[in-house]
C-alpha cells in the first residue's frame, strides 16, 4: 500500500517567539526548526505499517520554503521512502494547505494519509479534516491507535475525545490525524541519515499545481498577551488554606 | 444580514456548559451580522433537547435521523451543509470541544469557507482573536469569506442562560451521507465534576510518580474541594490517568476559579491550558519550577507530605 504523511516545518516547541516590529508575524531568525511533533508521530505510524505490511511505500509531503528540505530529510532518515516539497514562500491558511495537498494526492493516489492533529505554531487543528472533506474521504482525527484490517481495505481507529476513547471504522482511503499517544517516534539512526541523502526529494513550485490558494483568512495583527504576574510563596499548608479562604475567598 | 447557526452539541440528553458558551458567542455574532441566531440539534430522539434549546430564546432546527445517532464527521457535515444553504447562514458556530474540533473544519471545507478556530474574542462579524503558539501569541484574524465558520474556546465566554421569548422548533430532514462507522465509546467513568465545567480543578503531574498515588493523594484532595481532576501530559503519557484529563495546549483548556497544580513543572504547553484560571496554587518541591511564575500562591514542599495535610485542613475548614 501507499501511505502519504504530511510534514510541517515549525519552530522547536521550546522556543520563545517574538512578534515582529510590524506586528504581522513572528521573528524567524535564530530559531531552531523541527518537524511538527504531531507529524513525527504520523511518520512513525507510517513506518510501523510499512514494517508490518510488505510492499508499503511511505511518501512525505511538505509545503513550505526550501528550508523545509531539512525536515523532509529528517523523515527520510527515520525511514520514509521519498519526499515531495511543494515550494511556497507565502504562508498558507489551512484550507489552502488542504487544497494543495489534495492536488498532490490526486497524482500520488495513496491508500492512507497520515497527518498531525495540529501544527504547534498556528495551533489550528484544521488541515486534516479539511483535506478529508475535499477528497470526499472519511476522517479519523486525534488517533491513539490505528489497526488496519487484514485486507488493508479499512482501518479501526481509536480516538482521544472528551470523556474517553472512541473507536471508528473507516474504509480506505482515509485521512487519519495523530494524537500524542499514538506512538513514540524513533530517532533517525546514523545509517538512516546516510541513506536519506540519496533518497528522492522532489521539489514542485506551488504555481505548477494550479491550485487557487487565495487566503480565506488573513492575520491582521499578532501580539503578545499580557503576562500573568507571579504571586507569593506561602510557608505552610495552614497558611495556604487561610489565604485561600480569607484573602482569595475561593474555598 | 446573514444568520448565525449554532451547532448545539449534546451528550447524555443534555447540553454541556461548553455548548452554552458557544450559544453566547453565537448570539453575540448574530447581533453583529444583524441576522438571527438559530440552534441546530442533530441526533436521534432529540425532541426534548430541541425544546430545551428553544428556552434559551433561539429558534431551533432539529434533525432526527438514525445515521446521526452517534456523532461522526462526514455524516454530520452533509446534514449541516444542507441546513446552512436552506437557512441563509453567514456564520456557523460551535465550541472547540473534541467534537467541534473534528467537525467544524470539515464543514468549512464543504462550504469552501474560512475558519477561525478556537477563538477567544469577537472583534466584529468577521474579525476574531485567537491564541497561537501555546497561547504565547494572540492573533487577530479576519475571515474574508461568506459563509464562514468559527469555533469558540470554551473558557472565553460565559454560558448562556435560559430566558427571552421561547423560540420555535422546526424539523428538517437533510440528506445524510458518509462512510464512517461508529464502533464504540469507552467512557471514562467518574463521579467528579467534568473538567471543563468545574469551578475548582486539581491537576497532578509527573511528580506524583504513579497512578496509585493519584488515587491515594490527589483524589482525596479533589473530593475535599469538590474539584475536577486534571493532569499534565507527562502524567497521561506515563499512563497514570486517562488521556481526557490532559490540560494544556494539546489537551483541554480550563479556567476555573481555583486551579491547584501538584507536582507539575509548568511547561508552556501546560500553562496554555490553565493560565486564565482566576487563582492558581502550585505545590512543588523545586522552588525554581516555572509554575511558580504564574501561581498566585506557591508552596515549596514535598507533595507526599503537603497534599494529605492540605486535604485534612480543607475538611476541617468545611466542617467548621
Ligand atoms: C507538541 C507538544 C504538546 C504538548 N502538550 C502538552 C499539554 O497539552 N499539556 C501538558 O501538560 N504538557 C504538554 N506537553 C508537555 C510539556 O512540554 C511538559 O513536558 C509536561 O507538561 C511536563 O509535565 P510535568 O510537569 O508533569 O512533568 P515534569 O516537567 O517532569 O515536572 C514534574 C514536577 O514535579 C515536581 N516534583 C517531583 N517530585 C515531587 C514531590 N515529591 N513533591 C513536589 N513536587 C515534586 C518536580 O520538581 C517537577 O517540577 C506538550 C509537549 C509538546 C512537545
Ligand atoms: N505547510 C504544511 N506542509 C505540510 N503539512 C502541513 C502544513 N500545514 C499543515 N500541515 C499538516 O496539517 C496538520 C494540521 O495542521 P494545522 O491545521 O495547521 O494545525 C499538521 O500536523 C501537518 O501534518
Amino acid at each position: 500500500m501507499k501511505i502519504l504523511v504530511t510534514v510541517k516545518r515549525v519552530p522547536d516547541p521550546e522556543s520563545t517567539l517574538k512578534v515582529n516590529a510590524e506586528g504581522t508575524g513572528f521573528v524567524k531568525d535564530n530559531l531552531k526548526w523541527v518537524v511538527n511533533p504531531f507529524d513525527e508521530i504520523a511518520i512513525e505510524e507510517g513506518l510501523r505499517i510499512k514494517e508490518k505490511v510488505s510492499g508499503t511505500e511511505v511518501v512525505l509531503v511538505s509545503i513550505g520554503d526550501k528550508a523545509a528540505q531539512e525536515q523532509l530529510r529528517t523523515g527520510l532518515a527515520m525511514g520514509a521512502d521519498r519526499a515531495v516539497l511543494v515550494l511556497s514562500d507565502a504562508e498558507l491558511d489551512p484550507l489552502a494547505v488542504a487544497k494543495v495537498l489534495r492536488k498532490v494526492i490526486e497524482t500520488e493516489k495513496p491508500d492512507l494519509v497520515l497527518m498531525g492533529k495540529q501544527a504547534i505554531d498556528d495551533d489550528s487543528n484544521c488541515a486534516g479534516q479539511m483535506l478529508a472533506e475535499l477528497l470526499g474521504w472519511p476522517q479519523a482525527t486525534f488517533a491513539s491507535e490505528l489497526k488496519l484490517a487484514a485486507d488493508a481495505k479499512s482501518a479501526q481507529v481509536t480516538r482521544e475525545v472528551d470523556g474517553g476513547l472512541e473507536t471508528l471504522e473507516v474504509p480506505l482511503p482515509a485521512v487519519v490525524t495523530a494524537d500524542l499517544r499514538l506512538n513514540e517516534p524513533r530517532y533517525a539512526s546514523l545509517p538512516g541519515i546516510m541513506k536519506a541523502r540519496k533518497k528522492e526529494l522532489k521539489e514542485i513550485p506551488i504555481a505548477e499545481l494550479g491550485v487557487d490558494t487565495t487566503p480565506r483568512v488573513k492575520t491582521v495583527k499578532l501580539a503578545t498577551p499580557p503576562k500573568r504576574q507571579a504571586g507569593r510563596k506561602v510557608e505552610s499548608v495552614q497558611e495556604l488554606v487561610r489565604v485561600l479562604h480569607e484573602e482569595a475567598k475561593v474555598i | 444580514m446573514g444568520n448565525v447557526l449554532l451547532i448545539a452539541e449534546h451528550s447524555h440528553g443534555k447540553f454541556p456548559k461548553t455548548t452554552l458558551v458557544g450559544l453566547t458567542a453565537a448570539k453575540e455574532l448574530a447581533s453583529k451580522t444583524g441576522g438571527t441566531c438559530i440552534g441546530l440539534v442533530l441526533g436521534q430522539g432529540v425532541d426534548a433537547l430541541a425544546g430545551e434549546l428553544a428556552e434559551y430564546g433561539v429558534n431551533v432546527v432539529a434533525v432526527d435521523a438514525a445515521p446521526l445517532a452517534h456523532y461522526v464527521a462526514d455524516a454530520y457535515t452533509s446534514a449541516i451543509a444542507e441546513i446552512v444553504a436552506q437557512k441563509g447562514v453567514e456564520v456557523v458556530v460551535g465550541t472547540a470541544t473534541a467534537m467541534g474540533k473534528d467537525l467544524l473544519p470539515r464543514v468549512a471545507a464543504r462550504l469552501d469557507a474560512g475558519i477561525a478556530p478556537d477563538i477567544t474574542g469577537i472583534v466584529d462579524a468577521r474579525t476574531f482573536q485567537r491564541p497561537m503558539w501555546a497561547g504565547n501569541l494572540i492573533a487577530t484574524i479576519a475571515v474574508e469569506s461568506t459563509p464562514r465558520v468559527v469555533s469558540v474556546r470554551s473558557t472565553a465566554f460565559d454560558a448562556a442562560a435560559k430566558g427571552g421569548a421561547k423560540g420555535t422548533v422546526e424539523k428538517a430532514s437533510p440528506a445524510v451521507t458518509g462512510t464512517t462507522k461508529f464502533i464504540s465509546f469507552n467512557e471514562t467513568k467518574s463521579d467528579r465534576p467534568v473538567l471543563t465545567e468545574a469551578s475548582i480543578v486539581c491537576s497532578g503531574g509527573r511528580g506524583l510518580k504513579s497512578g496509585e498515588n493519584f488515587t491515594t493523594y490527589l483524589e482525596p484532595l479533589c473530593d475535599a474541594l469538590g474539584a475536577a481532576m486534571g493532569a499534565s501530559r507527562a502524567a497521561v503519557d506515563a499512563g497514570f490517568v486517562p488521556n481526557d484529563l490532559q490540560v494544556g495546549q494539546t489537551g483541554k483548556v480550563v479556567a476555573p476559579t481555583l486551579y491547584v497544580a501538584v507536582g507539575i513543572s509548568g511547561a508552556i504547553q501546560h500553562l496554555a491550558g490553565m493560565k486564565d484560571s482566576k487563582v492558581i496554587v502550585a505545590i512543588n518541591k523545586d522552588e525554581e519550577a516555572p509554575i511558580f511564575q504564574v501561581a498566585d500562591y506557591g508552596l515549596v514542599a514535598d507533595l507526599f507530605k503537603a497534599v494529605p495535610e492540605l486535604t485534612e485542613e480543607i475538611k476541617k475548614l468545611k466542617h467548621a
